[in-house]
Protein backbone atom coordinates (compact mmCIF):
# COMPACT_ATOMS: atom_id res chain seq x y z
CA UNK A 1 0.00 0.00 0.00
CA UNK A 2 1.51 3.33 -0.98
CA UNK A 3 1.84 6.19 1.44
CA UNK A 4 -0.63 8.35 -0.48
CA UNK A 5 -3.17 5.56 -0.60
CA UNK A 6 -2.93 5.04 3.12
CA UNK A 7 -3.18 8.72 3.90
CA UNK A 8 -6.39 8.99 1.90
CA UNK A 9 -7.85 5.72 3.04
CA UNK A 10 -11.44 6.38 4.02
CA UNK A 11 -12.83 5.19 7.32
CA UNK A 12 -14.46 1.95 6.28
CA UNK A 13 -17.59 2.52 8.34
CA UNK A 14 -19.57 5.74 7.98
CA UNK A 15 -20.16 7.95 11.00
CA UNK A 16 -23.75 8.07 12.21
CA UNK A 17 -24.76 11.47 13.42
CA UNK A 18 -27.18 12.28 16.22
CA UNK A 19 -27.57 8.75 17.44
CA UNK A 20 -29.20 8.30 20.84
CA UNK A 21 -27.95 4.71 21.17
CA UNK A 22 -25.32 5.56 23.77
CA UNK A 23 -27.83 7.43 25.95
CA UNK A 24 -30.37 4.63 25.65
CA UNK A 25 -27.68 2.13 26.57
CA UNK A 26 -26.82 4.22 29.65
CA UNK A 27 -30.47 4.33 30.69
CA UNK A 28 -30.77 0.57 30.25
CA UNK A 29 -27.71 0.12 32.47
CA UNK A 30 -29.14 2.43 35.15
CA UNK A 31 -32.74 1.26 35.17
CA UNK A 32 -31.90 -2.38 34.44
CA UNK A 33 -29.62 -2.72 37.43
CA UNK A 34 -31.12 -4.55 40.40
CA UNK A 35 -29.50 -2.22 42.91
CA UNK A 36 -31.14 0.80 41.31
CA UNK A 37 -34.51 -0.91 40.98
CA UNK A 38 -34.35 -1.71 44.69
CA UNK A 39 -33.45 1.92 45.38
CA UNK A 40 -36.48 3.13 43.47
CA UNK A 41 -38.57 0.66 45.44
CA UNK A 42 -37.33 2.16 48.71
CA UNK A 43 -38.06 5.67 47.44
CA UNK A 44 -41.65 4.55 46.86
CA UNK A 45 -42.03 3.26 50.41
CA UNK A 46 -42.11 6.79 51.87
CA UNK A 47 -45.24 8.06 50.07
CA UNK A 48 -46.97 4.71 50.61
CA UNK A 49 -46.23 4.67 54.33
CA UNK A 50 -47.14 8.30 54.63
CA UNK A 51 -50.51 7.81 52.99
CA UNK A 52 -51.33 4.74 55.05
CA UNK A 53 -50.17 6.27 58.34
CA UNK A 54 -52.24 9.39 57.85
CA UNK A 55 -55.23 7.28 56.84
CA UNK A 56 -55.16 5.09 59.95
CA UNK A 57 -54.26 7.76 62.52
CA UNK A 58 -56.67 10.33 63.89
CA UNK A 59 -55.80 13.79 62.61
CA UNK A 60 -54.37 16.15 65.19
CA UNK A 61 -54.95 19.63 63.83
CA UNK A 62 -52.34 22.36 64.12
CA UNK A 63 -49.28 20.13 63.99
CA UNK A 64 -46.81 19.27 61.23
CA UNK A 65 -45.91 21.03 57.99
CA UNK A 66 -48.58 22.44 55.76
CA UNK A 67 -48.66 19.55 53.31
CA UNK A 68 -49.24 16.98 56.01
CA UNK A 69 -52.25 18.74 57.43
CA UNK A 70 -53.73 19.07 53.94
CA UNK A 71 -53.40 15.42 52.97
CA UNK A 72 -56.84 14.43 54.16
CA UNK A 73 -58.42 17.22 52.11
CA UNK A 74 -56.73 16.23 48.82
CA UNK A 75 -54.70 13.08 48.13
CA UNK A 76 -52.33 14.98 45.83
CA UNK A 77 -50.72 16.45 48.94
CA UNK A 78 -49.24 13.00 49.70
CA UNK A 79 -46.94 13.55 46.69
CA UNK A 80 -45.79 16.94 47.98
CA UNK A 81 -45.37 15.72 51.56
CA UNK A 82 -43.35 12.72 50.36
CA UNK A 83 -41.10 14.97 48.28
CA UNK A 84 -40.51 17.27 51.26
CA UNK A 85 -39.49 14.27 53.38
CA UNK A 86 -37.25 12.72 50.74
CA UNK A 87 -35.52 15.86 49.53
CA UNK A 88 -33.16 16.03 52.48
CA UNK A 89 -31.57 12.60 52.14
CA UNK A 90 -33.30 9.86 50.16
CA UNK A 91 -33.51 11.50 46.75
CA UNK A 92 -30.05 13.11 47.00
CA UNK A 93 -28.68 9.70 47.98
CA UNK A 94 -30.32 8.06 44.96
CA UNK A 95 -28.98 10.71 42.59
CA UNK A 96 -25.59 10.58 44.33
CA UNK A 97 -25.41 6.81 43.81
CA UNK A 98 -26.03 7.14 40.07
CA UNK A 99 -23.76 10.16 39.61
CA UNK A 100 -20.99 8.71 41.77
CA UNK A 101 -21.12 5.54 39.72
CA UNK A 102 -21.15 7.30 36.35
CA UNK A 103 -17.43 7.52 35.63
CA UNK A 104 -15.83 5.94 38.72
CA UNK A 105 -17.97 2.81 38.31
CA UNK A 106 -16.74 2.28 34.74
CA UNK A 107 -13.17 3.00 35.83
CA UNK A 108 -13.53 0.60 38.75
CA UNK A 109 -14.48 -2.41 36.66
CA UNK A 110 -12.24 -1.36 33.77
CA UNK A 111 -14.97 -0.81 31.18
CA UNK A 112 -13.92 2.84 30.91
CA UNK A 113 -10.84 1.93 28.88
CA UNK A 114 -12.94 -0.12 26.50
CA UNK A 115 -15.43 2.74 26.04
CA UNK A 116 -12.60 5.14 25.25
CA UNK A 117 -10.99 2.82 22.71
CA UNK A 118 -14.25 2.14 20.82
CA UNK A 119 -13.71 5.18 20.59
CA UNK A 120 -16.05 7.34 22.64
CA UNK A 121 -14.83 10.93 22.76
CA UNK A 122 -14.32 11.98 26.36
CA UNK A 123 -16.49 15.07 25.99
CA UNK A 124 -19.28 12.95 24.53
CA UNK A 125 -18.90 10.46 27.36
CA UNK A 126 -19.37 13.20 29.97
CA UNK A 127 -22.28 14.73 28.07
CA UNK A 128 -24.12 11.41 27.79
CA UNK A 129 -23.34 10.48 31.40
CA UNK A 130 -24.73 13.80 32.60
CA UNK A 131 -27.80 13.48 30.41
CA UNK A 132 -28.44 10.06 31.95
CA UNK A 133 -27.96 11.42 35.49
CA UNK A 134 -30.43 14.25 34.75
CA UNK A 135 -32.98 11.84 33.34
CA UNK A 136 -32.58 9.61 36.39
CA UNK A 137 -32.96 12.57 38.78
CA UNK A 138 -36.18 13.63 37.04
CA UNK A 139 -37.46 10.05 36.83
CA UNK A 140 -36.79 9.32 40.51
CA UNK A 141 -38.52 12.53 41.59
CA UNK A 142 -41.47 11.90 39.30
CA UNK A 143 -41.64 8.33 40.60
CA UNK A 144 -41.93 9.47 44.24
CA UNK A 145 -44.49 12.08 43.26
CA UNK A 146 -46.48 9.65 41.15
CA UNK A 147 -46.60 6.94 43.82
CA UNK A 148 -47.64 9.58 46.35
CA UNK A 149 -50.33 10.99 44.08
CA UNK A 150 -51.78 7.58 43.21
CA UNK A 151 -51.72 6.37 46.83
CA UNK A 152 -53.13 9.69 48.06
CA UNK A 153 -55.92 9.83 45.52
CA UNK A 154 -56.79 6.21 46.25
CA UNK A 155 -57.02 6.76 50.00
CA UNK A 156 -58.19 10.36 50.28
CA UNK A 157 -59.67 11.21 46.89
CA UNK A 158 -59.04 14.30 44.77
CA UNK A 159 -61.20 17.21 43.92
CA UNK A 160 -60.59 20.86 44.64
CA UNK A 161 -57.20 21.80 46.08
CA UNK A 162 -56.80 24.52 48.66
CA UNK A 163 -53.56 26.39 47.93
CA UNK A 164 -51.21 27.67 50.63
CA UNK A 165 -52.65 31.16 50.11
CA UNK A 166 -56.16 29.86 50.69
CA UNK A 167 -57.46 29.94 47.11
CA UNK A 168 -59.13 26.89 45.67
CA UNK A 169 -58.24 25.42 42.28
CA UNK A 170 -59.74 22.55 40.31
CA UNK A 171 -58.29 19.06 39.94
CA UNK A 172 -56.69 19.72 36.52
CA UNK A 173 -54.74 22.82 37.59
CA UNK A 174 -53.86 21.05 40.86
CA UNK A 175 -52.23 18.16 39.01
CA UNK A 176 -50.34 20.69 36.91
CA UNK A 177 -49.06 22.48 40.04
CA UNK A 178 -47.86 19.22 41.58
CA UNK A 179 -46.15 18.32 38.30
CA UNK A 180 -44.39 21.69 38.24
CA UNK A 181 -43.14 21.24 41.81
CA UNK A 182 -41.90 17.77 40.92
CA UNK A 183 -39.98 18.90 37.81
CA UNK A 184 -38.50 21.81 39.77
CA UNK A 185 -37.11 19.44 42.39
CA UNK A 186 -35.90 17.02 39.70
CA UNK A 187 -33.85 19.82 38.15
CA UNK A 188 -32.47 20.69 41.59
CA UNK A 189 -31.38 17.10 42.15
CA UNK A 190 -29.80 16.99 38.68
CA UNK A 191 -27.57 19.88 39.76
CA UNK A 192 -26.42 17.76 42.67
CA UNK A 193 -25.83 15.05 40.05
CA UNK A 194 -23.45 17.41 38.21
CA UNK A 195 -21.40 17.72 41.39
CA UNK A 196 -21.48 13.92 41.63
CA UNK A 197 -20.29 13.58 38.02
CA UNK A 198 -17.31 15.78 38.82
CA UNK A 199 -16.43 13.83 41.97
CA UNK A 200 -16.82 10.63 39.96
CA UNK A 201 -13.99 11.73 37.66
CA UNK A 202 -11.66 12.13 40.65
CA UNK A 203 -11.72 8.55 41.85
CA UNK A 204 -12.06 4.93 40.82
CA UNK A 205 -14.21 4.14 43.85
CA UNK A 206 -17.90 4.70 43.02
CA UNK A 207 -19.01 4.20 46.63
CA UNK A 208 -16.54 6.87 47.74
CA UNK A 209 -17.93 9.29 45.18
CA UNK A 210 -21.50 8.57 46.31
CA UNK A 211 -20.60 9.12 49.95
CA UNK A 212 -18.89 12.38 49.05
CA UNK A 213 -22.04 13.61 47.29
CA UNK A 214 -24.20 12.73 50.29
CA UNK A 215 -21.78 14.44 52.68
CA UNK A 216 -21.76 17.58 50.54
CA UNK A 217 -25.54 17.51 50.46
CA UNK A 218 -25.82 17.18 54.24
CA UNK A 219 -23.17 19.85 54.78
CA UNK A 220 -25.09 22.19 52.54
CA UNK A 221 -28.22 21.67 54.65
CA UNK A 222 -26.24 22.20 57.87
CA UNK A 223 -24.59 25.38 56.62
CA UNK A 224 -27.99 26.58 55.46
CA UNK A 225 -29.27 26.31 59.02
CA UNK A 226 -26.51 28.38 60.63
CA UNK A 227 -27.80 32.00 60.86
CA UNK A 228 -24.28 33.45 61.15
CA UNK A 229 -23.61 32.21 57.60
CA UNK A 230 -26.67 33.88 56.09
CA UNK A 231 -24.49 35.59 53.45
CA UNK A 232 -23.60 32.12 52.16
CA UNK A 233 -27.08 30.62 52.16
CA UNK A 234 -28.32 31.76 48.80
CA UNK A 235 -25.26 30.19 47.12
CA UNK A 236 -25.65 26.76 48.67
CA UNK A 237 -26.76 24.04 46.25
CA UNK A 238 -29.65 22.95 48.45
CA UNK A 239 -30.84 26.38 49.63
CA UNK A 240 -33.69 26.85 47.16
CA UNK A 241 -34.95 23.28 47.18
CA UNK A 242 -37.71 23.87 49.76
CA UNK A 243 -39.02 26.69 47.55
CA UNK A 244 -40.83 24.04 45.49
CA UNK A 245 -43.85 24.80 47.69
CA UNK A 246 -44.06 28.22 46.03
CA UNK A 247 -45.84 26.71 43.04
CA UNK A 248 -48.77 26.21 45.43
CA UNK A 249 -49.23 29.90 46.06
CA UNK A 250 -51.69 32.05 44.16
CA UNK A 251 -50.30 33.45 42.02
CA UNK A 252 -47.18 31.25 41.81
CA UNK A 253 -44.31 32.98 43.63
CA UNK A 254 -41.75 32.83 40.84
CA UNK A 255 -38.99 34.78 42.60
CA UNK A 256 -37.37 32.02 44.64
CA UNK A 257 -38.21 29.37 42.06
CA UNK A 258 -36.33 31.34 39.43
CA UNK A 259 -33.38 31.81 41.77
CA UNK A 260 -33.48 28.08 42.46
CA UNK A 261 -33.45 27.19 38.78
CA UNK A 262 -30.63 29.64 38.06
CA UNK A 263 -28.60 28.25 40.97
CA UNK A 264 -29.18 24.71 39.71
CA UNK A 265 -28.15 25.72 36.18
CA UNK A 266 -25.05 27.43 37.56
CA UNK A 267 -24.00 24.34 39.51
CA UNK A 268 -24.60 22.14 36.46
CA UNK A 269 -22.49 24.33 34.23
CA UNK A 270 -19.62 24.82 36.65
CA UNK A 271 -19.35 21.20 37.73
CA UNK A 272 -19.83 19.76 34.26
CA UNK A 273 -16.99 21.96 33.07
CA UNK A 274 -14.90 20.98 36.10
CA UNK A 275 -15.54 17.31 35.26
CA UNK A 276 -14.50 18.00 31.66
CA UNK A 277 -11.35 19.85 32.70
CA UNK A 278 -10.45 17.00 34.98
CA UNK A 279 -11.34 14.13 32.68
CA UNK A 280 -10.45 15.35 29.19
CA UNK A 281 -6.74 14.63 29.53
CA UNK A 282 -6.72 12.31 32.53
CA UNK A 283 -4.61 9.16 32.29
CA UNK A 284 -6.95 6.19 32.32
CA UNK A 285 -5.00 3.45 34.02
CA UNK A 286 -7.90 1.52 35.58
CA UNK B 1 7.45 12.19 11.07
CA UNK B 2 8.19 11.45 7.47
CA UNK B 3 5.81 10.16 4.83
CA UNK B 4 7.24 6.66 4.62
CA UNK B 5 6.11 6.07 8.19
CA UNK B 6 2.62 5.77 6.69
CA UNK B 7 3.54 2.26 5.65
CA UNK B 8 3.57 1.27 9.28
CA UNK B 9 0.42 0.33 11.13
CA UNK B 10 2.12 1.53 14.31
CA UNK B 11 5.02 3.96 14.38
CA UNK B 12 6.28 5.64 17.52
CA UNK B 13 9.12 8.11 18.02
CA UNK B 14 10.77 8.44 21.37
CA UNK B 15 7.59 7.43 23.18
CA UNK B 16 8.20 7.96 26.89
CA UNK B 17 6.02 7.74 29.98
CA UNK B 18 7.16 8.81 33.39
CA UNK B 19 5.04 8.12 36.48
CA UNK B 20 6.37 10.42 39.19
CA UNK B 21 10.06 9.45 39.35
CA UNK B 22 9.76 6.11 37.63
CA UNK B 23 10.26 5.85 33.87
CA UNK B 24 7.82 3.16 32.76
CA UNK B 25 8.50 3.51 29.04
CA UNK B 26 11.75 5.00 27.85
CA UNK B 27 12.14 6.47 24.34
CA UNK B 28 10.49 3.61 22.50
CA UNK B 29 10.58 3.63 18.68
CA UNK B 30 8.10 0.94 17.82
CA UNK B 31 7.64 0.09 14.13
CA UNK B 32 4.93 -2.36 13.15
CA UNK B 33 4.72 -2.84 9.37
CA UNK B 34 1.27 -3.17 7.84
CA UNK B 35 0.21 -6.76 7.58
CA UNK B 36 2.66 -7.95 10.22
CA UNK B 37 1.91 -10.10 13.21
CA UNK B 38 4.12 -8.31 15.68
CA UNK B 39 5.01 -10.07 18.90
CA UNK B 40 5.54 -7.45 21.57
CA UNK B 41 7.54 -9.34 24.14
CA UNK B 42 8.87 -8.65 27.56
CA UNK B 43 8.55 -9.78 31.13
CA UNK B 44 5.74 -8.54 33.35
CA UNK B 45 6.43 -4.96 34.30
CA UNK B 46 8.65 -4.20 31.32
CA UNK B 47 6.37 -1.44 29.99
CA UNK B 48 4.35 -3.27 27.34
CA UNK B 49 0.93 -2.37 28.71
CA UNK B 50 1.91 1.26 29.36
CA UNK B 51 3.12 1.49 25.75
CA UNK B 52 -0.15 0.02 24.49
CA UNK B 53 -2.16 2.44 26.65
CA UNK B 54 -0.26 5.31 25.05
CA UNK B 55 -0.81 3.91 21.55
CA UNK B 56 -4.57 3.90 22.15
CA UNK B 57 -4.68 7.35 23.73
CA UNK B 58 -5.69 6.13 27.18
CA UNK B 59 -2.71 7.80 28.77
CA UNK B 60 -0.72 10.77 27.56
CA UNK B 61 2.96 10.24 26.76
CA UNK B 62 5.37 12.34 28.80
CA UNK B 63 7.22 12.89 25.52
CA UNK B 64 7.41 11.43 22.05
CA UNK B 65 4.69 10.93 19.46
CA UNK B 66 3.10 8.19 17.47
CA UNK B 67 1.01 7.32 14.46
CA UNK B 68 -1.56 4.59 14.05
CA UNK B 69 -2.45 3.49 10.51
CA UNK B 70 -0.50 6.47 9.21
CA UNK B 71 -2.39 9.08 11.20
CA UNK B 72 -1.05 11.15 14.06
CA UNK B 73 -2.44 10.26 17.47
CA UNK B 74 -4.16 11.36 19.56
CA UNK B 75 -5.38 14.10 17.17
CA UNK B 76 -6.94 11.60 14.77
CA UNK B 77 -8.15 9.08 17.31
CA UNK B 78 -11.73 9.61 16.14
CA UNK B 79 -10.81 8.43 12.62
CA UNK B 80 -8.27 5.80 13.56
CA UNK B 81 -9.62 3.98 16.59
CA UNK B 82 -12.78 2.70 14.82
CA UNK B 83 -10.37 0.66 12.68
CA UNK B 84 -8.47 -0.62 15.69
CA UNK B 85 -9.68 -3.48 17.84
CA UNK B 86 -8.05 -3.61 21.22
CA UNK B 87 -7.73 -5.74 24.29
CA UNK B 88 -5.94 -3.84 27.04
CA UNK B 89 -4.83 -5.32 30.33
CA UNK B 90 -7.36 -8.06 30.53
CA UNK B 91 -11.11 -8.22 29.93
CA UNK B 92 -13.51 -5.77 31.58
CA UNK B 93 -17.29 -5.96 31.32
CA UNK B 94 -20.38 -5.23 33.37
CA UNK B 95 -20.70 -8.23 35.70
CA UNK B 96 -24.48 -8.19 35.96
CA UNK B 97 -25.05 -8.13 32.20
CA UNK B 98 -24.95 -11.19 29.96
CA UNK B 99 -22.07 -11.66 27.56
CA UNK B 100 -24.31 -10.72 24.67
CA UNK B 101 -25.68 -7.62 26.42
CA UNK B 102 -22.12 -6.52 27.14
CA UNK B 103 -21.17 -6.72 23.46
CA UNK B 104 -24.37 -4.90 22.48
CA UNK B 105 -23.41 -2.21 25.00
CA UNK B 106 -19.99 -1.82 23.36
CA UNK B 107 -21.57 -1.69 19.93
CA UNK B 108 -24.16 0.89 20.94
CA UNK B 109 -21.54 3.44 22.00
CA UNK B 110 -19.80 3.08 18.62
CA UNK B 111 -20.93 5.92 16.38
CA UNK B 112 -19.76 3.97 13.34
CA UNK B 113 -21.82 0.87 14.09
CA UNK B 114 -25.02 0.13 12.22
CA UNK B 115 -27.70 -0.77 14.79
CA UNK B 116 -29.55 -2.88 12.21
CA UNK B 117 -26.66 -5.35 12.02
CA UNK B 118 -25.74 -5.37 15.71
CA UNK B 119 -27.33 -8.71 16.49
CA UNK B 120 -25.70 -10.46 13.56
CA UNK B 121 -22.27 -8.96 14.26
CA UNK B 122 -22.45 -9.74 17.98
CA UNK B 123 -23.42 -13.35 17.28
CA UNK B 124 -20.70 -13.74 14.68
CA UNK B 125 -18.06 -12.38 17.07
CA UNK B 126 -19.28 -14.68 19.85
CA UNK B 127 -19.26 -17.62 17.47
CA UNK B 128 -15.73 -16.86 16.34
CA UNK B 129 -14.41 -17.17 19.90
CA UNK B 130 -16.60 -20.17 20.70
CA UNK B 131 -18.93 -18.44 23.16
CA UNK B 132 -22.19 -18.50 21.24
CA UNK B 133 -23.61 -21.26 23.44
CA UNK B 134 -22.77 -19.32 26.62
CA UNK B 135 -23.89 -15.92 25.28
CA UNK B 136 -26.87 -15.69 27.61
CA UNK B 137 -24.85 -16.22 30.78
CA UNK B 138 -24.06 -13.29 33.03
CA UNK B 139 -20.46 -12.10 32.75
CA UNK B 140 -20.15 -12.62 36.51
CA UNK B 141 -20.51 -16.38 35.95
CA UNK B 142 -17.79 -16.51 33.30
CA UNK B 143 -14.44 -18.18 33.95
CA UNK B 144 -11.24 -16.22 33.31
CA UNK B 145 -10.75 -18.04 30.02
CA UNK B 146 -14.29 -17.21 28.86
CA UNK B 147 -13.82 -13.58 29.90
CA UNK B 148 -10.66 -13.41 27.85
CA UNK B 149 -12.48 -14.83 24.84
CA UNK B 150 -15.31 -12.35 25.29
CA UNK B 151 -12.82 -9.49 25.27
CA UNK B 152 -11.39 -10.83 22.01
CA UNK B 153 -14.95 -11.07 20.65
CA UNK B 154 -15.31 -7.38 21.52
CA UNK B 155 -12.49 -6.54 19.15
CA UNK B 156 -14.21 -8.44 16.34
CA UNK B 157 -17.49 -6.49 16.30
CA UNK B 158 -16.34 -4.46 13.32
CA UNK B 159 -13.86 -4.96 10.49
CA UNK B 160 -10.44 -3.88 11.76
CA UNK B 161 -7.20 -2.89 10.10
CA UNK B 162 -5.22 -3.19 13.29
CA UNK B 163 -5.68 -5.39 16.35
CA UNK B 164 -3.86 -4.57 19.54
CA UNK B 165 -4.03 -7.57 21.82
CA UNK B 166 -2.43 -7.21 25.23
CA UNK B 167 -1.72 -10.68 26.69
CA UNK B 168 -4.65 -12.32 24.86
CA UNK B 169 -3.83 -15.80 26.13
CA UNK B 170 -3.72 -14.85 29.80
CA UNK B 171 -5.78 -17.33 31.78
CA UNK B 172 -6.42 -19.61 28.84
CA UNK B 173 -5.73 -23.33 28.96
CA UNK B 174 -3.42 -24.87 26.32
CA UNK B 175 -6.40 -25.59 24.08
CA UNK B 176 -7.63 -22.00 24.40
CA UNK B 177 -4.13 -20.72 23.73
CA UNK B 178 -3.98 -22.74 20.52
CA UNK B 179 -7.35 -21.36 19.47
CA UNK B 180 -6.26 -17.77 20.06
CA UNK B 181 -3.09 -18.40 18.10
CA UNK B 182 -5.18 -19.81 15.29
CA UNK B 183 -7.51 -16.81 15.49
CA UNK B 184 -4.58 -14.39 15.26
CA UNK B 185 -3.39 -16.27 12.20
CA UNK B 186 -6.80 -16.05 10.53
CA UNK B 187 -7.12 -12.34 11.32
CA UNK B 188 -3.73 -11.75 9.74
CA UNK B 189 -4.85 -13.75 6.72
CA UNK B 190 -7.79 -11.36 6.39
CA UNK B 191 -5.22 -8.59 6.00
CA UNK B 192 -5.24 -7.10 9.49
CA UNK B 193 -2.09 -6.06 11.26
CA UNK B 194 -1.81 -7.65 14.69
CA UNK B 195 0.19 -6.32 17.60
CA UNK B 196 0.17 -9.00 20.26
CA UNK B 197 1.93 -8.61 23.57
CA UNK B 198 3.00 -11.50 25.72
CA UNK B 199 5.31 -12.40 28.54
CA UNK B 200 5.36 -15.98 27.29
CA UNK B 201 7.88 -16.18 24.49
CA UNK B 202 7.10 -19.63 23.20
CA UNK B 203 3.44 -18.74 22.80
CA UNK B 204 4.09 -15.99 20.34
CA UNK B 205 7.07 -17.37 18.50
CA UNK B 206 4.98 -19.57 16.23
CA UNK B 207 2.56 -16.94 14.91
CA UNK B 208 4.69 -13.83 14.63
CA UNK B 209 6.33 -12.40 11.55
CA UNK B 210 7.99 -9.64 13.59
CA UNK B 211 9.02 -9.25 17.18
CA UNK B 212 10.05 -6.47 19.51
CA UNK B 213 11.57 -7.09 22.90
CA UNK B 214 10.94 -4.81 25.86
CA UNK B 215 13.02 -4.75 29.00
CA UNK B 216 12.74 -2.25 31.87
CA UNK B 217 10.94 0.29 29.70
CA UNK B 218 13.24 0.07 26.72
CA UNK B 219 12.72 -1.58 23.35
CA UNK B 220 15.89 -3.68 23.07
CA UNK B 221 15.42 -4.97 19.56
CA UNK B 222 12.77 -5.35 16.88
CA UNK B 223 12.36 -6.52 13.33
CA UNK B 224 11.37 -9.54 11.25
CA UNK B 225 11.67 -12.57 13.47
CA UNK B 226 14.40 -14.21 11.36
CA UNK B 227 16.53 -11.05 11.42
CA UNK B 228 16.15 -10.53 15.13
CA UNK B 229 17.14 -14.08 15.82
CA UNK B 230 20.08 -13.89 13.40
CA UNK B 231 21.51 -11.15 15.58
CA UNK B 232 21.58 -13.61 18.42
CA UNK B 233 24.39 -16.00 19.07
CA UNK B 234 23.75 -18.64 16.41
CA UNK B 235 26.25 -21.44 16.57
CA UNK B 236 27.71 -23.57 13.82
CA UNK B 237 27.98 -27.25 14.66
CA UNK B 238 30.24 -29.42 12.50
CA UNK B 239 30.22 -33.18 12.79
CA UNK B 240 33.47 -34.65 11.53
CA UNK B 241 36.08 -37.27 12.41
CA UNK B 242 38.75 -34.53 12.38
CA UNK B 243 37.32 -32.06 14.89
CA UNK B 244 40.62 -30.39 15.73
CA UNK B 245 41.22 -29.42 12.10
CA UNK B 246 37.62 -28.28 11.74
CA UNK B 247 38.00 -26.10 14.83
CA UNK B 248 41.05 -24.48 13.28
CA UNK B 249 39.06 -23.65 10.13
CA UNK B 250 36.26 -22.17 12.23
CA UNK B 251 38.71 -19.96 14.14
CA UNK B 252 40.28 -18.95 10.83
CA UNK B 253 36.87 -17.80 9.60
CA UNK B 254 36.46 -15.59 12.66
CA UNK B 255 34.06 -17.72 14.72
CA UNK B 256 34.33 -17.18 18.45
CA UNK B 257 34.02 -19.47 21.47
CA UNK B 258 35.22 -22.39 19.35
CA UNK B 259 35.57 -25.73 21.06
CA UNK B 260 35.76 -29.37 19.97
CA UNK B 261 35.44 -32.87 21.26
CA UNK B 262 35.44 -36.25 19.63
CA UNK B 263 33.50 -36.08 16.35
CA UNK B 264 32.31 -32.50 16.89
CA UNK B 265 33.45 -28.89 16.51
CA UNK B 266 31.29 -25.92 17.58
CA UNK B 267 31.72 -22.15 17.19
CA UNK B 268 29.64 -19.02 17.60
CA UNK B 269 28.68 -17.73 14.18
CA UNK B 270 28.67 -13.98 14.59
CA UNK B 271 27.84 -12.14 11.34
CA UNK B 272 29.34 -14.81 9.09
CA UNK B 273 27.10 -16.39 6.45
CA UNK B 274 26.82 -20.10 7.36
CA UNK B 275 27.31 -21.36 3.79
CA UNK B 276 30.88 -19.98 3.81
CA UNK B 277 31.79 -22.40 6.58
CA UNK B 278 30.97 -25.51 4.59
CA UNK B 279 32.86 -24.17 1.57
CA UNK B 280 35.92 -23.45 3.70
CA UNK B 281 35.79 -26.89 5.35
CA UNK B 282 35.58 -28.61 1.99
CA UNK B 283 38.47 -26.52 0.71
CA UNK B 284 40.58 -27.58 3.69
CA UNK B 285 39.59 -31.19 3.00
CA UNK B 286 37.82 -31.63 6.30
CA UNK B 287 35.36 -34.50 5.92
CA UNK B 288 32.01 -33.14 7.02
CA UNK B 289 29.47 -35.77 8.07
CA UNK B 290 27.00 -33.29 9.50
CA UNK B 291 26.50 -29.53 9.61
CA UNK B 292 23.93 -27.52 11.50
CA UNK B 293 23.24 -23.94 12.52
CA UNK B 294 21.77 -23.86 16.00
CA UNK B 295 19.62 -20.81 16.27
CA UNK B 296 19.03 -19.53 19.76
CA UNK B 297 15.51 -19.70 21.11
CA UNK B 298 13.88 -16.37 21.92
CA UNK B 299 14.59 -17.23 25.51
CA UNK B 300 18.34 -17.49 24.76
CA UNK B 301 18.13 -14.28 22.77
CA UNK B 302 16.52 -12.45 25.63
CA UNK B 303 19.12 -13.69 28.06
CA UNK B 304 21.89 -12.57 25.72
CA UNK B 305 20.30 -9.11 25.37
CA UNK B 306 19.62 -8.48 29.01
CA UNK B 307 21.91 -10.79 30.90
CA UNK B 308 18.96 -12.11 32.85
CA UNK B 309 16.29 -14.73 32.53
CA UNK B 310 13.08 -13.78 30.81
CA UNK B 311 10.71 -14.40 33.65
CA UNK B 312 12.61 -12.24 36.05
CA UNK B 313 10.42 -9.17 36.40
CA UNK B 314 12.07 -6.00 35.17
Amino acid sequence: MSAAEVANAPVARPLRHMSTRFLRSELRLIFGRRRNQAGLGILAVVPLMLAITVKVSTPRPGRGPDFFASITSNGLFVALAALSIELALFLPLAVGAIAGDSVAGEANIGTLRYLLTVPVHRTRLLAVKFAAITIFALAATIWVSLVGAVAGLALFGGGEMTLLSGTQIGMGPAVLRVAMATIYLGVCFASLGAIGLFISTLTEQPIGATIAVVILNVMSFILDSIPELSWLHEWLPTHWWMSFGDVLRDPIAWGDLTRGLLTAAGYMLVFWLAAWARFSDKDVTG
Amino acid sequence: MTEELNDFAVATRGLTKRFHQQVAVNAVDLLVPRGAVYGFLGPNGSGKTTTIRMLLGLIRPTSGRHRLLGKAMPDHSGDVLPLVGSLVEGPAFHPYLTARANLVRLDSVDRHADPRTTKARVDRALDRVGLLAAAGKKYRAYSLGMRQRLAIAGTLLAPRELLVLDEPTNGLDPQGTREVRHLIGSLADDGATVLVSSHLLSEVEQVCSHIGVMHVGRLLTQGPIAEVRAVGESRARVETDRPEQAARVLRGLGLTDVWFESGLAVGTLGKLAPEKIVAALVQEAVPVTGFAIERPSLEDLFVSLTGEGFNVSG
